[in-house]
């Protein structure tokens, strides 16, 4: 610079000084808590399961439990609720089976591009349904069971999957996406993984108003 | 037809590089409109091609060829600069030009296997050669692979350039935020069984570019515009420069925690996420005061109005610090806290800030460098805007306004029913999507979308036509 600089507010070299050190002090802070945060969110053991022992995302052998999605005095909002085991799909599956279902089910999220039409943990687009907790979803019950005449969730949801222009509930429908019978599978497994995982809360208050929506009407008595 | 665009005048390679590149934007700028049509439509008419043509692929085509004209407008901007900062000629300029060939070829592949092939079966195989299924980085992995050699290419005509050249603020800043975004994409490189893992990183790529590495590079492409169209004073603008990176950095690095929410990771990241975030705005004030500033000053200095010597490339440099303010600053600010997010968070109200940052931060200022290009390609020493720029960017800003207020509605009445109602869910989702104000909303989403489009064609006009005629006129 040709003039001597009368104050630091003016000064080229202090602006680009202070740039450097604040971001690369952000850098840092931003490395340090993803370390943290990488083993907050690493997948969980089936030992953890098995022991109660309660994990941000917890291992693919979750499909084989109860899940719920209760509201927690303690933390203000609702959080998944591992229960007692269930049968997916009829049959309790071991660590080895489950991961293999659940990569599965990953894979196929992707290569069906569900993203684009739905959110996952409310990321995607905005054309059809949130699938976070979409595991628990009050639809799977009587109406989607009812239409495709299966006798548990699992295999409702697989069959809606396979062929969802023979189910639709609406004039937006999911359109046909090849989807085979492992894939069906392996996308419920994804589906009910997704729906353990802790999200803080997020949806809140899933579903609780619709069956009172749904009877219509009035609250008044 | 864009060929048309005579680059004779041009006096450097990187400058005809980078015409090259920004006729390859125009050309994906009208692909993401025509997609986006197809989905607006789809919102008010779902049987329109349902079953041929779904929403999910129109969706995946409009977001990705919005990313890539950027980007390709973002690497042309650079390339036309190059040589007038550094004084030096673009180092390795063939092997630049075959990188834009090969780009260009690889992207056409992939635009082609999404709309006829569209999607795969669950292996790997779909995600190497069909789609990767991650939102604005669905580029299955054999193209991610050529975009980061293609990308290496670029970076090194630009660090060997300015290795031997001039070392202005501008292009150090340029330099450095360049090795920072092209890094980022790594980051998106990946398959976890983990969705929260999945999505964590994605952030990394997607919230680190267009929150952070992006808006730098914004700051970078103003200054350098301010310098070439009104004659800003290097120290000054350079100045502004560094402290908008302090700001830019300061708050968007770890501003990336607003989208860690609710993806399953810790409840520190509200606290870190809201604080950061909610500071983001602020360098965008300081954006928008700096080219209006200099503006001002500029056109009183020395008794009579100084001359603007690129009167629709300026039009939209100013709209930029408008645009960036308004879409990215304030539309981000309304939702960014936690205790809002949580009802917020992937609905309509995201859409509409996505379309008026995208719009507002990023298109105008490529717009505007196109306008550069497009005044050097013909050698125009003051080129003044035509008809067609005043439509052009009258109906895209109007429209693009239009689209983002109906959005916004839509996404009122998507949040207070859907979300905070009824809690979400299949049922809680439609009764919300078939309220007659909510179908109202996307109607007239559809019609703005319609306005922007008529814009882009004076736009496409403009570009195609306004050099001749100034040329024409000078002589």
């Amino acid at each position: 610079m040709a003039k001597e600089n009368l104050s630091v507010w003016t000064s080229i070299s202090f602006w680009r000084r202070s740039a450097a050190w604040v971001t690369g002090f952000a850098t840092i802070l931003l490395i340090w808590l993803t370390f943290d945060t990488m083993g907050q969110i690493s997948m969980g053991t089936d030992a953890d399961l098995q022991k109660g022992i309660t994990k941000r995302v917890p291992a693919p052998t979750v499909i084989n439990y109860h899940i719920d999605y209760k509201m927690s005095e303690k933390r203000g909002h609702e959080v998944p609720v591992i229960g007692k085991k269930e049968p997916f799909f009829g049959k309790e599956w071991s660590p080895k089976e489950a991961a293999a279902l659940l990569h599965l089910g990953k894979l196929g999220s992707q290569a069906k591009n569900c993203m684009n039409c739905h959110t996952l943990l409310g990321n995607g687009a905005y054309y059809a349904p949130d699938l976070t907790k979409a595991w628990l979803d009050p639809m799977w019950g009587a109406t989607m069971q009812g239409m495709t005449g299966k006798s548990t969730k699992e295999e409702a949801m697989a069959e809606f999957l396979m062929h969802p222009e023979k189910y639709p509930t609406h004039a937006r429908m999911m359109p046909n996406l090849k989807i085979t019978a492992e894939e069906a599978k392996g996308l419920v497994a994804f589906l009910k993984h997704m729906s353990s995982i802790d999200t803080n809360g997020f949806p809140r208050g899933f579903s609780k108003t619709v069956d009172q929506f749904k009877a219509g009407g009035t609250n008044a008595h | 037809m864009l060929i048309n665009i005579k680059s004779n005048s041009l006096t450097n390679a990187g400058q005809r590089i980078g015409l090259m590149y920004f006729r390859v934007a125009i050309i994906l700028f009208a692909a993401q409109l025509l997609m986006g049509l197809i989905a607006a439509t789809q919102f008010v008419y779902p049987s329109f091609l349902y079953g041929i043509f779904d929403f999910s692929v129109a969706r995946m085509v409009h977001i990705n060829a919005l990313v890539v004209w950027m980007l390709y407008a973002m690497i042309g901007s650079v390339y036309y600069m190059l040589t007038d900062e550094t004084g030096e000629n673009v180092a390795m300029a063939g092997l630049g030009k075959l990188a834009f060939w090969v780009l260009t070829l690889a992207i056409a592949v992939v635009v082609l296997v999404y709309i006829f092939v569209q999607i795969g079966p669950a292996k790997e195989s779909t995600i190497w050669l069909i789609n990767e299924g991650r939102e604005y980085i669905e580029a299955p992995r054999w193209a991610d692979i050529g975009i980061v050699v293609v990308v290496l290419i670029f970076y090194a005509n630009v660090f060997f350039t300015y290795l031997k050249g001039r070392k202005t603020g501008i292009m150090t800043v340029m330099v450095a935020n360049l090795l920072a975004l092209a890094g980022l994409y790594l980051a998106g490189m990946f398959f976890t069984d983990n969705i929260s893992m999945d999505q964590y990183w994605w952030w990394w790529v997607i919230h680190l570019w267009v929150e952070a590495t992006w808006e730098v590079f914004v700051g970078t492409l103003a200054a350098y515009a301010l310098v070439k169209f009104i004659g800003a004073k290097r120290e000054v603008v350079e100045m502004w420069l560094w402290i908008e990176v302090l700001m830019l950095f300061g708050s968007g690095i770890l501003g990336l925690g607003h989208h860690y929410f609710w993806i399953g990771t810790p409840e520190y990241w509200w606290e870190i996420g809201a604080l950061f975030s909610a500071l983001e705005p602020v360098p965008l004030v300081a954006m928008f005061v700096h080219v209006l500033y200099d503006w001002a000053k500029e056109q009183g200095e020395s008794g009579e109005k100084s001359v603007i010597t690129n009167g629709p490339g300026m039009a939209w440099i100013v709209t930029n610090a408008f645009g960036n303010f308004l879409g990215a600053g304030i539309w981000g600010f309304f939702h960014t806290l936690p205790q809002v997010n949580i009802y917020t968070h992937g609905t309509q109200f995201t859409s509409a800030h996505g379309h008026l940052a995208f719009f507002g931060a990023y298109a105008t200022i490529l717009i505007g460098m196109m306008y550069m290009g497009v005044q050097g390609a013909y050698g125009v020493k003051r080129m003044k805007a035509t008809f067609n720029s005043k439509m052009a960017i009258v109906l895209i800003t109007f429209g693009v306004l239009g689209m983002t207020v109906a959005l916004t509605i839509a996404g009122y009445e998507q949040v207070l029913v859907e979300r905070a109602e009824l809690g979400g869910g299949w049922q809680a989702f439609f009764a919300a999507q078939n309220l007659p104000w909510y179908i109202q909303a996307q109607l007239w989403r559809l019609i703005m979308g319609l306005v922007t489009f008529v814009g882009f064609i004076y736009l496409l006009l403009d570009l195609l036509t306004i050099g001749k005629k100034a040329k024409a006129a000078e002589a």
